[in-house]
């Protein structure tokens, strides 16, 4: 049976140059970055080197870029580290109804701490609204923090513009450019953000592995405590493999960049028109305009997401779904309650994201597998066009 | 390594008594799309007994599955015999569901009770079982996420 993975924004295939370049370092090259001797610096290098590589795909200087385990650390340590900081000067802090549970999660507990926070809404197509932004903003705001790309409809923010308001008012801005890595430019400089979470096997690189993006200058209280690695901000012996994993792949996502987005948009545009031409009652949710390279969201109407993800598991493919019954909360998808979509179409709703191994027959056999698999659930399902919801 | 196990996975792949009576004798409908799951149980009786089942289900494996097997369970019983039918026996013939999933068996097992219910109305029959029964209750909201094992 074919096999076709379609959720890359899940997670990505180590690649095969960057699992070469990790391998030393579990055995000959072992050592801890902080010791002395040669075993050490050899280390301590790849670490610098390995920087390097992760600041020059966000133009970062090399030491505004801190390595953490994952994107969800650098959320937490943004927002913590930022509440912590100016706990003297406010308590208020302006996000998105759409962030990642990294986000989500860190300001509800933040709320009960006595926090308040402001959940900024999205328009039809998947955006913010920088009236409602600038509304939000009072004399106790310290943060603002807007994904840069949705990991569910995969809507590109208004970044920069955003990035302005901040500095307007005095407010550090942090984004979540988890998806957004490697899959539309980002250059830290242009954009004016003062705080960036990044991921490592978003990007074909190992998991356990991301960054922040700290500007120069701006100080933030430390998130881990113990050792002075990373400059002192970040303690615990370095994720050594991780980060020589993390660098050769944001290396590599930056020298593929265009042929990588061409690659990945063209297939994803050819999924999306074939299934809204040849399955009827289909629907795209968010805009095609600004939207992530791989990504697709489509509710299939009339039938469940789980079902939809078991059969297409059974042809070998893999995808993720908005359904509640898939999710161990039993919740629909935040993101497309917040999109407006209505609760019994986000039950049929399946993400699919292309990447970089995905090939047209990979495409063409999930299309004409879905067919046959939505002709299948329909059959089941007590509800119809004629019959209503 | 799978979601459900092998009974369950078959139920949900092979689906048996799938399908809309053009006479039934009654007709069942519990949940609804805006909740995720929702299944329309139709029933012919002779003599008292269900002679056969049909099932159409909106909803994730679980659900059809458990619609699958609750019809098959109860095709060749008495009403009687139908009306004791627990969510918790449901489960039990599919050798067991997630703990998320407990409330897809919870679904069959209304949907029989209000296709029962419907047939009960149309042909003036009275059953034990169904005294004070109030098919619009939604008791289900209470089992999400329930662990009944």
């Amino acid at each position: 049976m074919r096999n076709v993975y379609l959720d890359y924004s899940a997670t990505t295939p180590v690649k095969d140059e960057v699992l070469k370049e990790m391998i030393p370092y579990f055995t000959e090259k072992f050592g801890n970055p902080s010791s002395l001797y040669d075993k050490g610096l050899e280390a301590k290098d790849a670490v610098t080197h390995a920087r390097e590589q992760v600041a020059a795909l966000i133009n970062a200087e090399p030491r505004e870029v801190f390595f953490t385990a994952g994107g969800t650390e650098a959320d937490n340590w943004a927002v913590f580290g930022v509440c912590d900081k100016l706990k003297d000067k406010g308590n208020h802090i302006i996000t998105t109804k759409i962030e990642h549970h990294a986000m989500l999660h860190s300001c509800a507990f933040l709320e009960k701490q006595g926090y308040e926070v402001t959940y900024l809404d999205i328009d039809k197509d998947g955006r913010v609204d920088l009236e409602q932004l600038k509304n939000s903003i009072t004399d106790k705001t310290i943060l603002i923090s807007v994904m840069m790309i949705n990991n569910e409809i995969g809507t590109l923010q208004p970044i920069k513009e955003i990035a302005e308001i901040a500095k307007e008012y005095k407010i550090i801005f942090h984004t979540d450019a988890v998806q957004a890595l490697g899959n539309v430019p980002i250059d830290v400089k242009e954009l004016g953000v003062d705080l960036m979470s990044m991921s490592s096997h978003k990007i074909y690189g190992p998991k356990g592995e991301g960054a922040l993006f700290i500007r120069k200058g701006l100080r933030i209280s430390n998130y881990l405590h113990g050792g002075a690695q990373e400059s002192g901000k970040r303690a615990g012996t370095e994720n050594l493999t991780g980060i020589v994993g993390f660098g050769k792949a944001a290396e590599l996502a930056r020298i593929n960049f265009d042929e990588h987005v061409k690659h990945c948009s063209s297939l994803r545009d050819y999924l999306v028109e074939r299934i809204l031409n040849e399955i009827p009652d289909t629907v795209l949710n968010g805009t095609m305009d600004g939207r992530h390279p791989g990504n697709a969201n489509i509710t299939f109407k009339y039938i469940e997401g789980e079902s939809i993800l078991l059969l297409l598991n059974q042809f070998g493919i893999s995808v993720s779904t908005g359904s509640a019954c898939s999710s161990k909360s039993l919740e629909p998808s935040h993101v497309l309650t917040a999109l407006g979509v209505p609760v019994e179409m986000i039950h049929g709703t399946v993400r699919f994201t292309v990447g970089d191994f995905t090939t047209r027959e990979d495409i063409d056999y999930v299309v004409d597998s879905l067919k046959n698999i939505v002709t299948r659930l329909r059959e089941l399902s007590p509800i119809n066009e004629k019959k209503g919801w | 390594m799978a979601l459900y196990n092998d009974i369950v996975m078959e139920h949900f792949l092979n689906p048996k008594n799938v399908g809309e009576m053009e006479n039934p004798d009654g007709t069942g409908v519990y949940g609804s799309p805006v909740c995720g799951d929702m299944m329309q149980i139709q029933i012919k009786v002779e003599n008292d007994v269900i002679t056969d089942a049909k099932f159409k289900t909106f909803g994730c494996g679980s659900a059809i599955a458990s619609s699958s097997m609750a019809t098959s369970m109860i095709i060749g019983k008495t009403v009687e015999e139908a009306l004791e039918v627990t969510n918790k026996q449901i489960i039990d013939e599919l050798g067991g569901l997630p703990p998320v999933k407990v409330h897809c068996s919870v679904l069959a097992d209304r949907a029989i009770k209000n296709a029962i219910y419907d047939y009960a109305q149309k042909n003036g029959k009275t059953y034990a079982a169904l005294e004070g029964y109030d098919p619009n209750a939604d008791d289900d909201e209470d089992e999400h996420g329930a662990v009944e094992e």
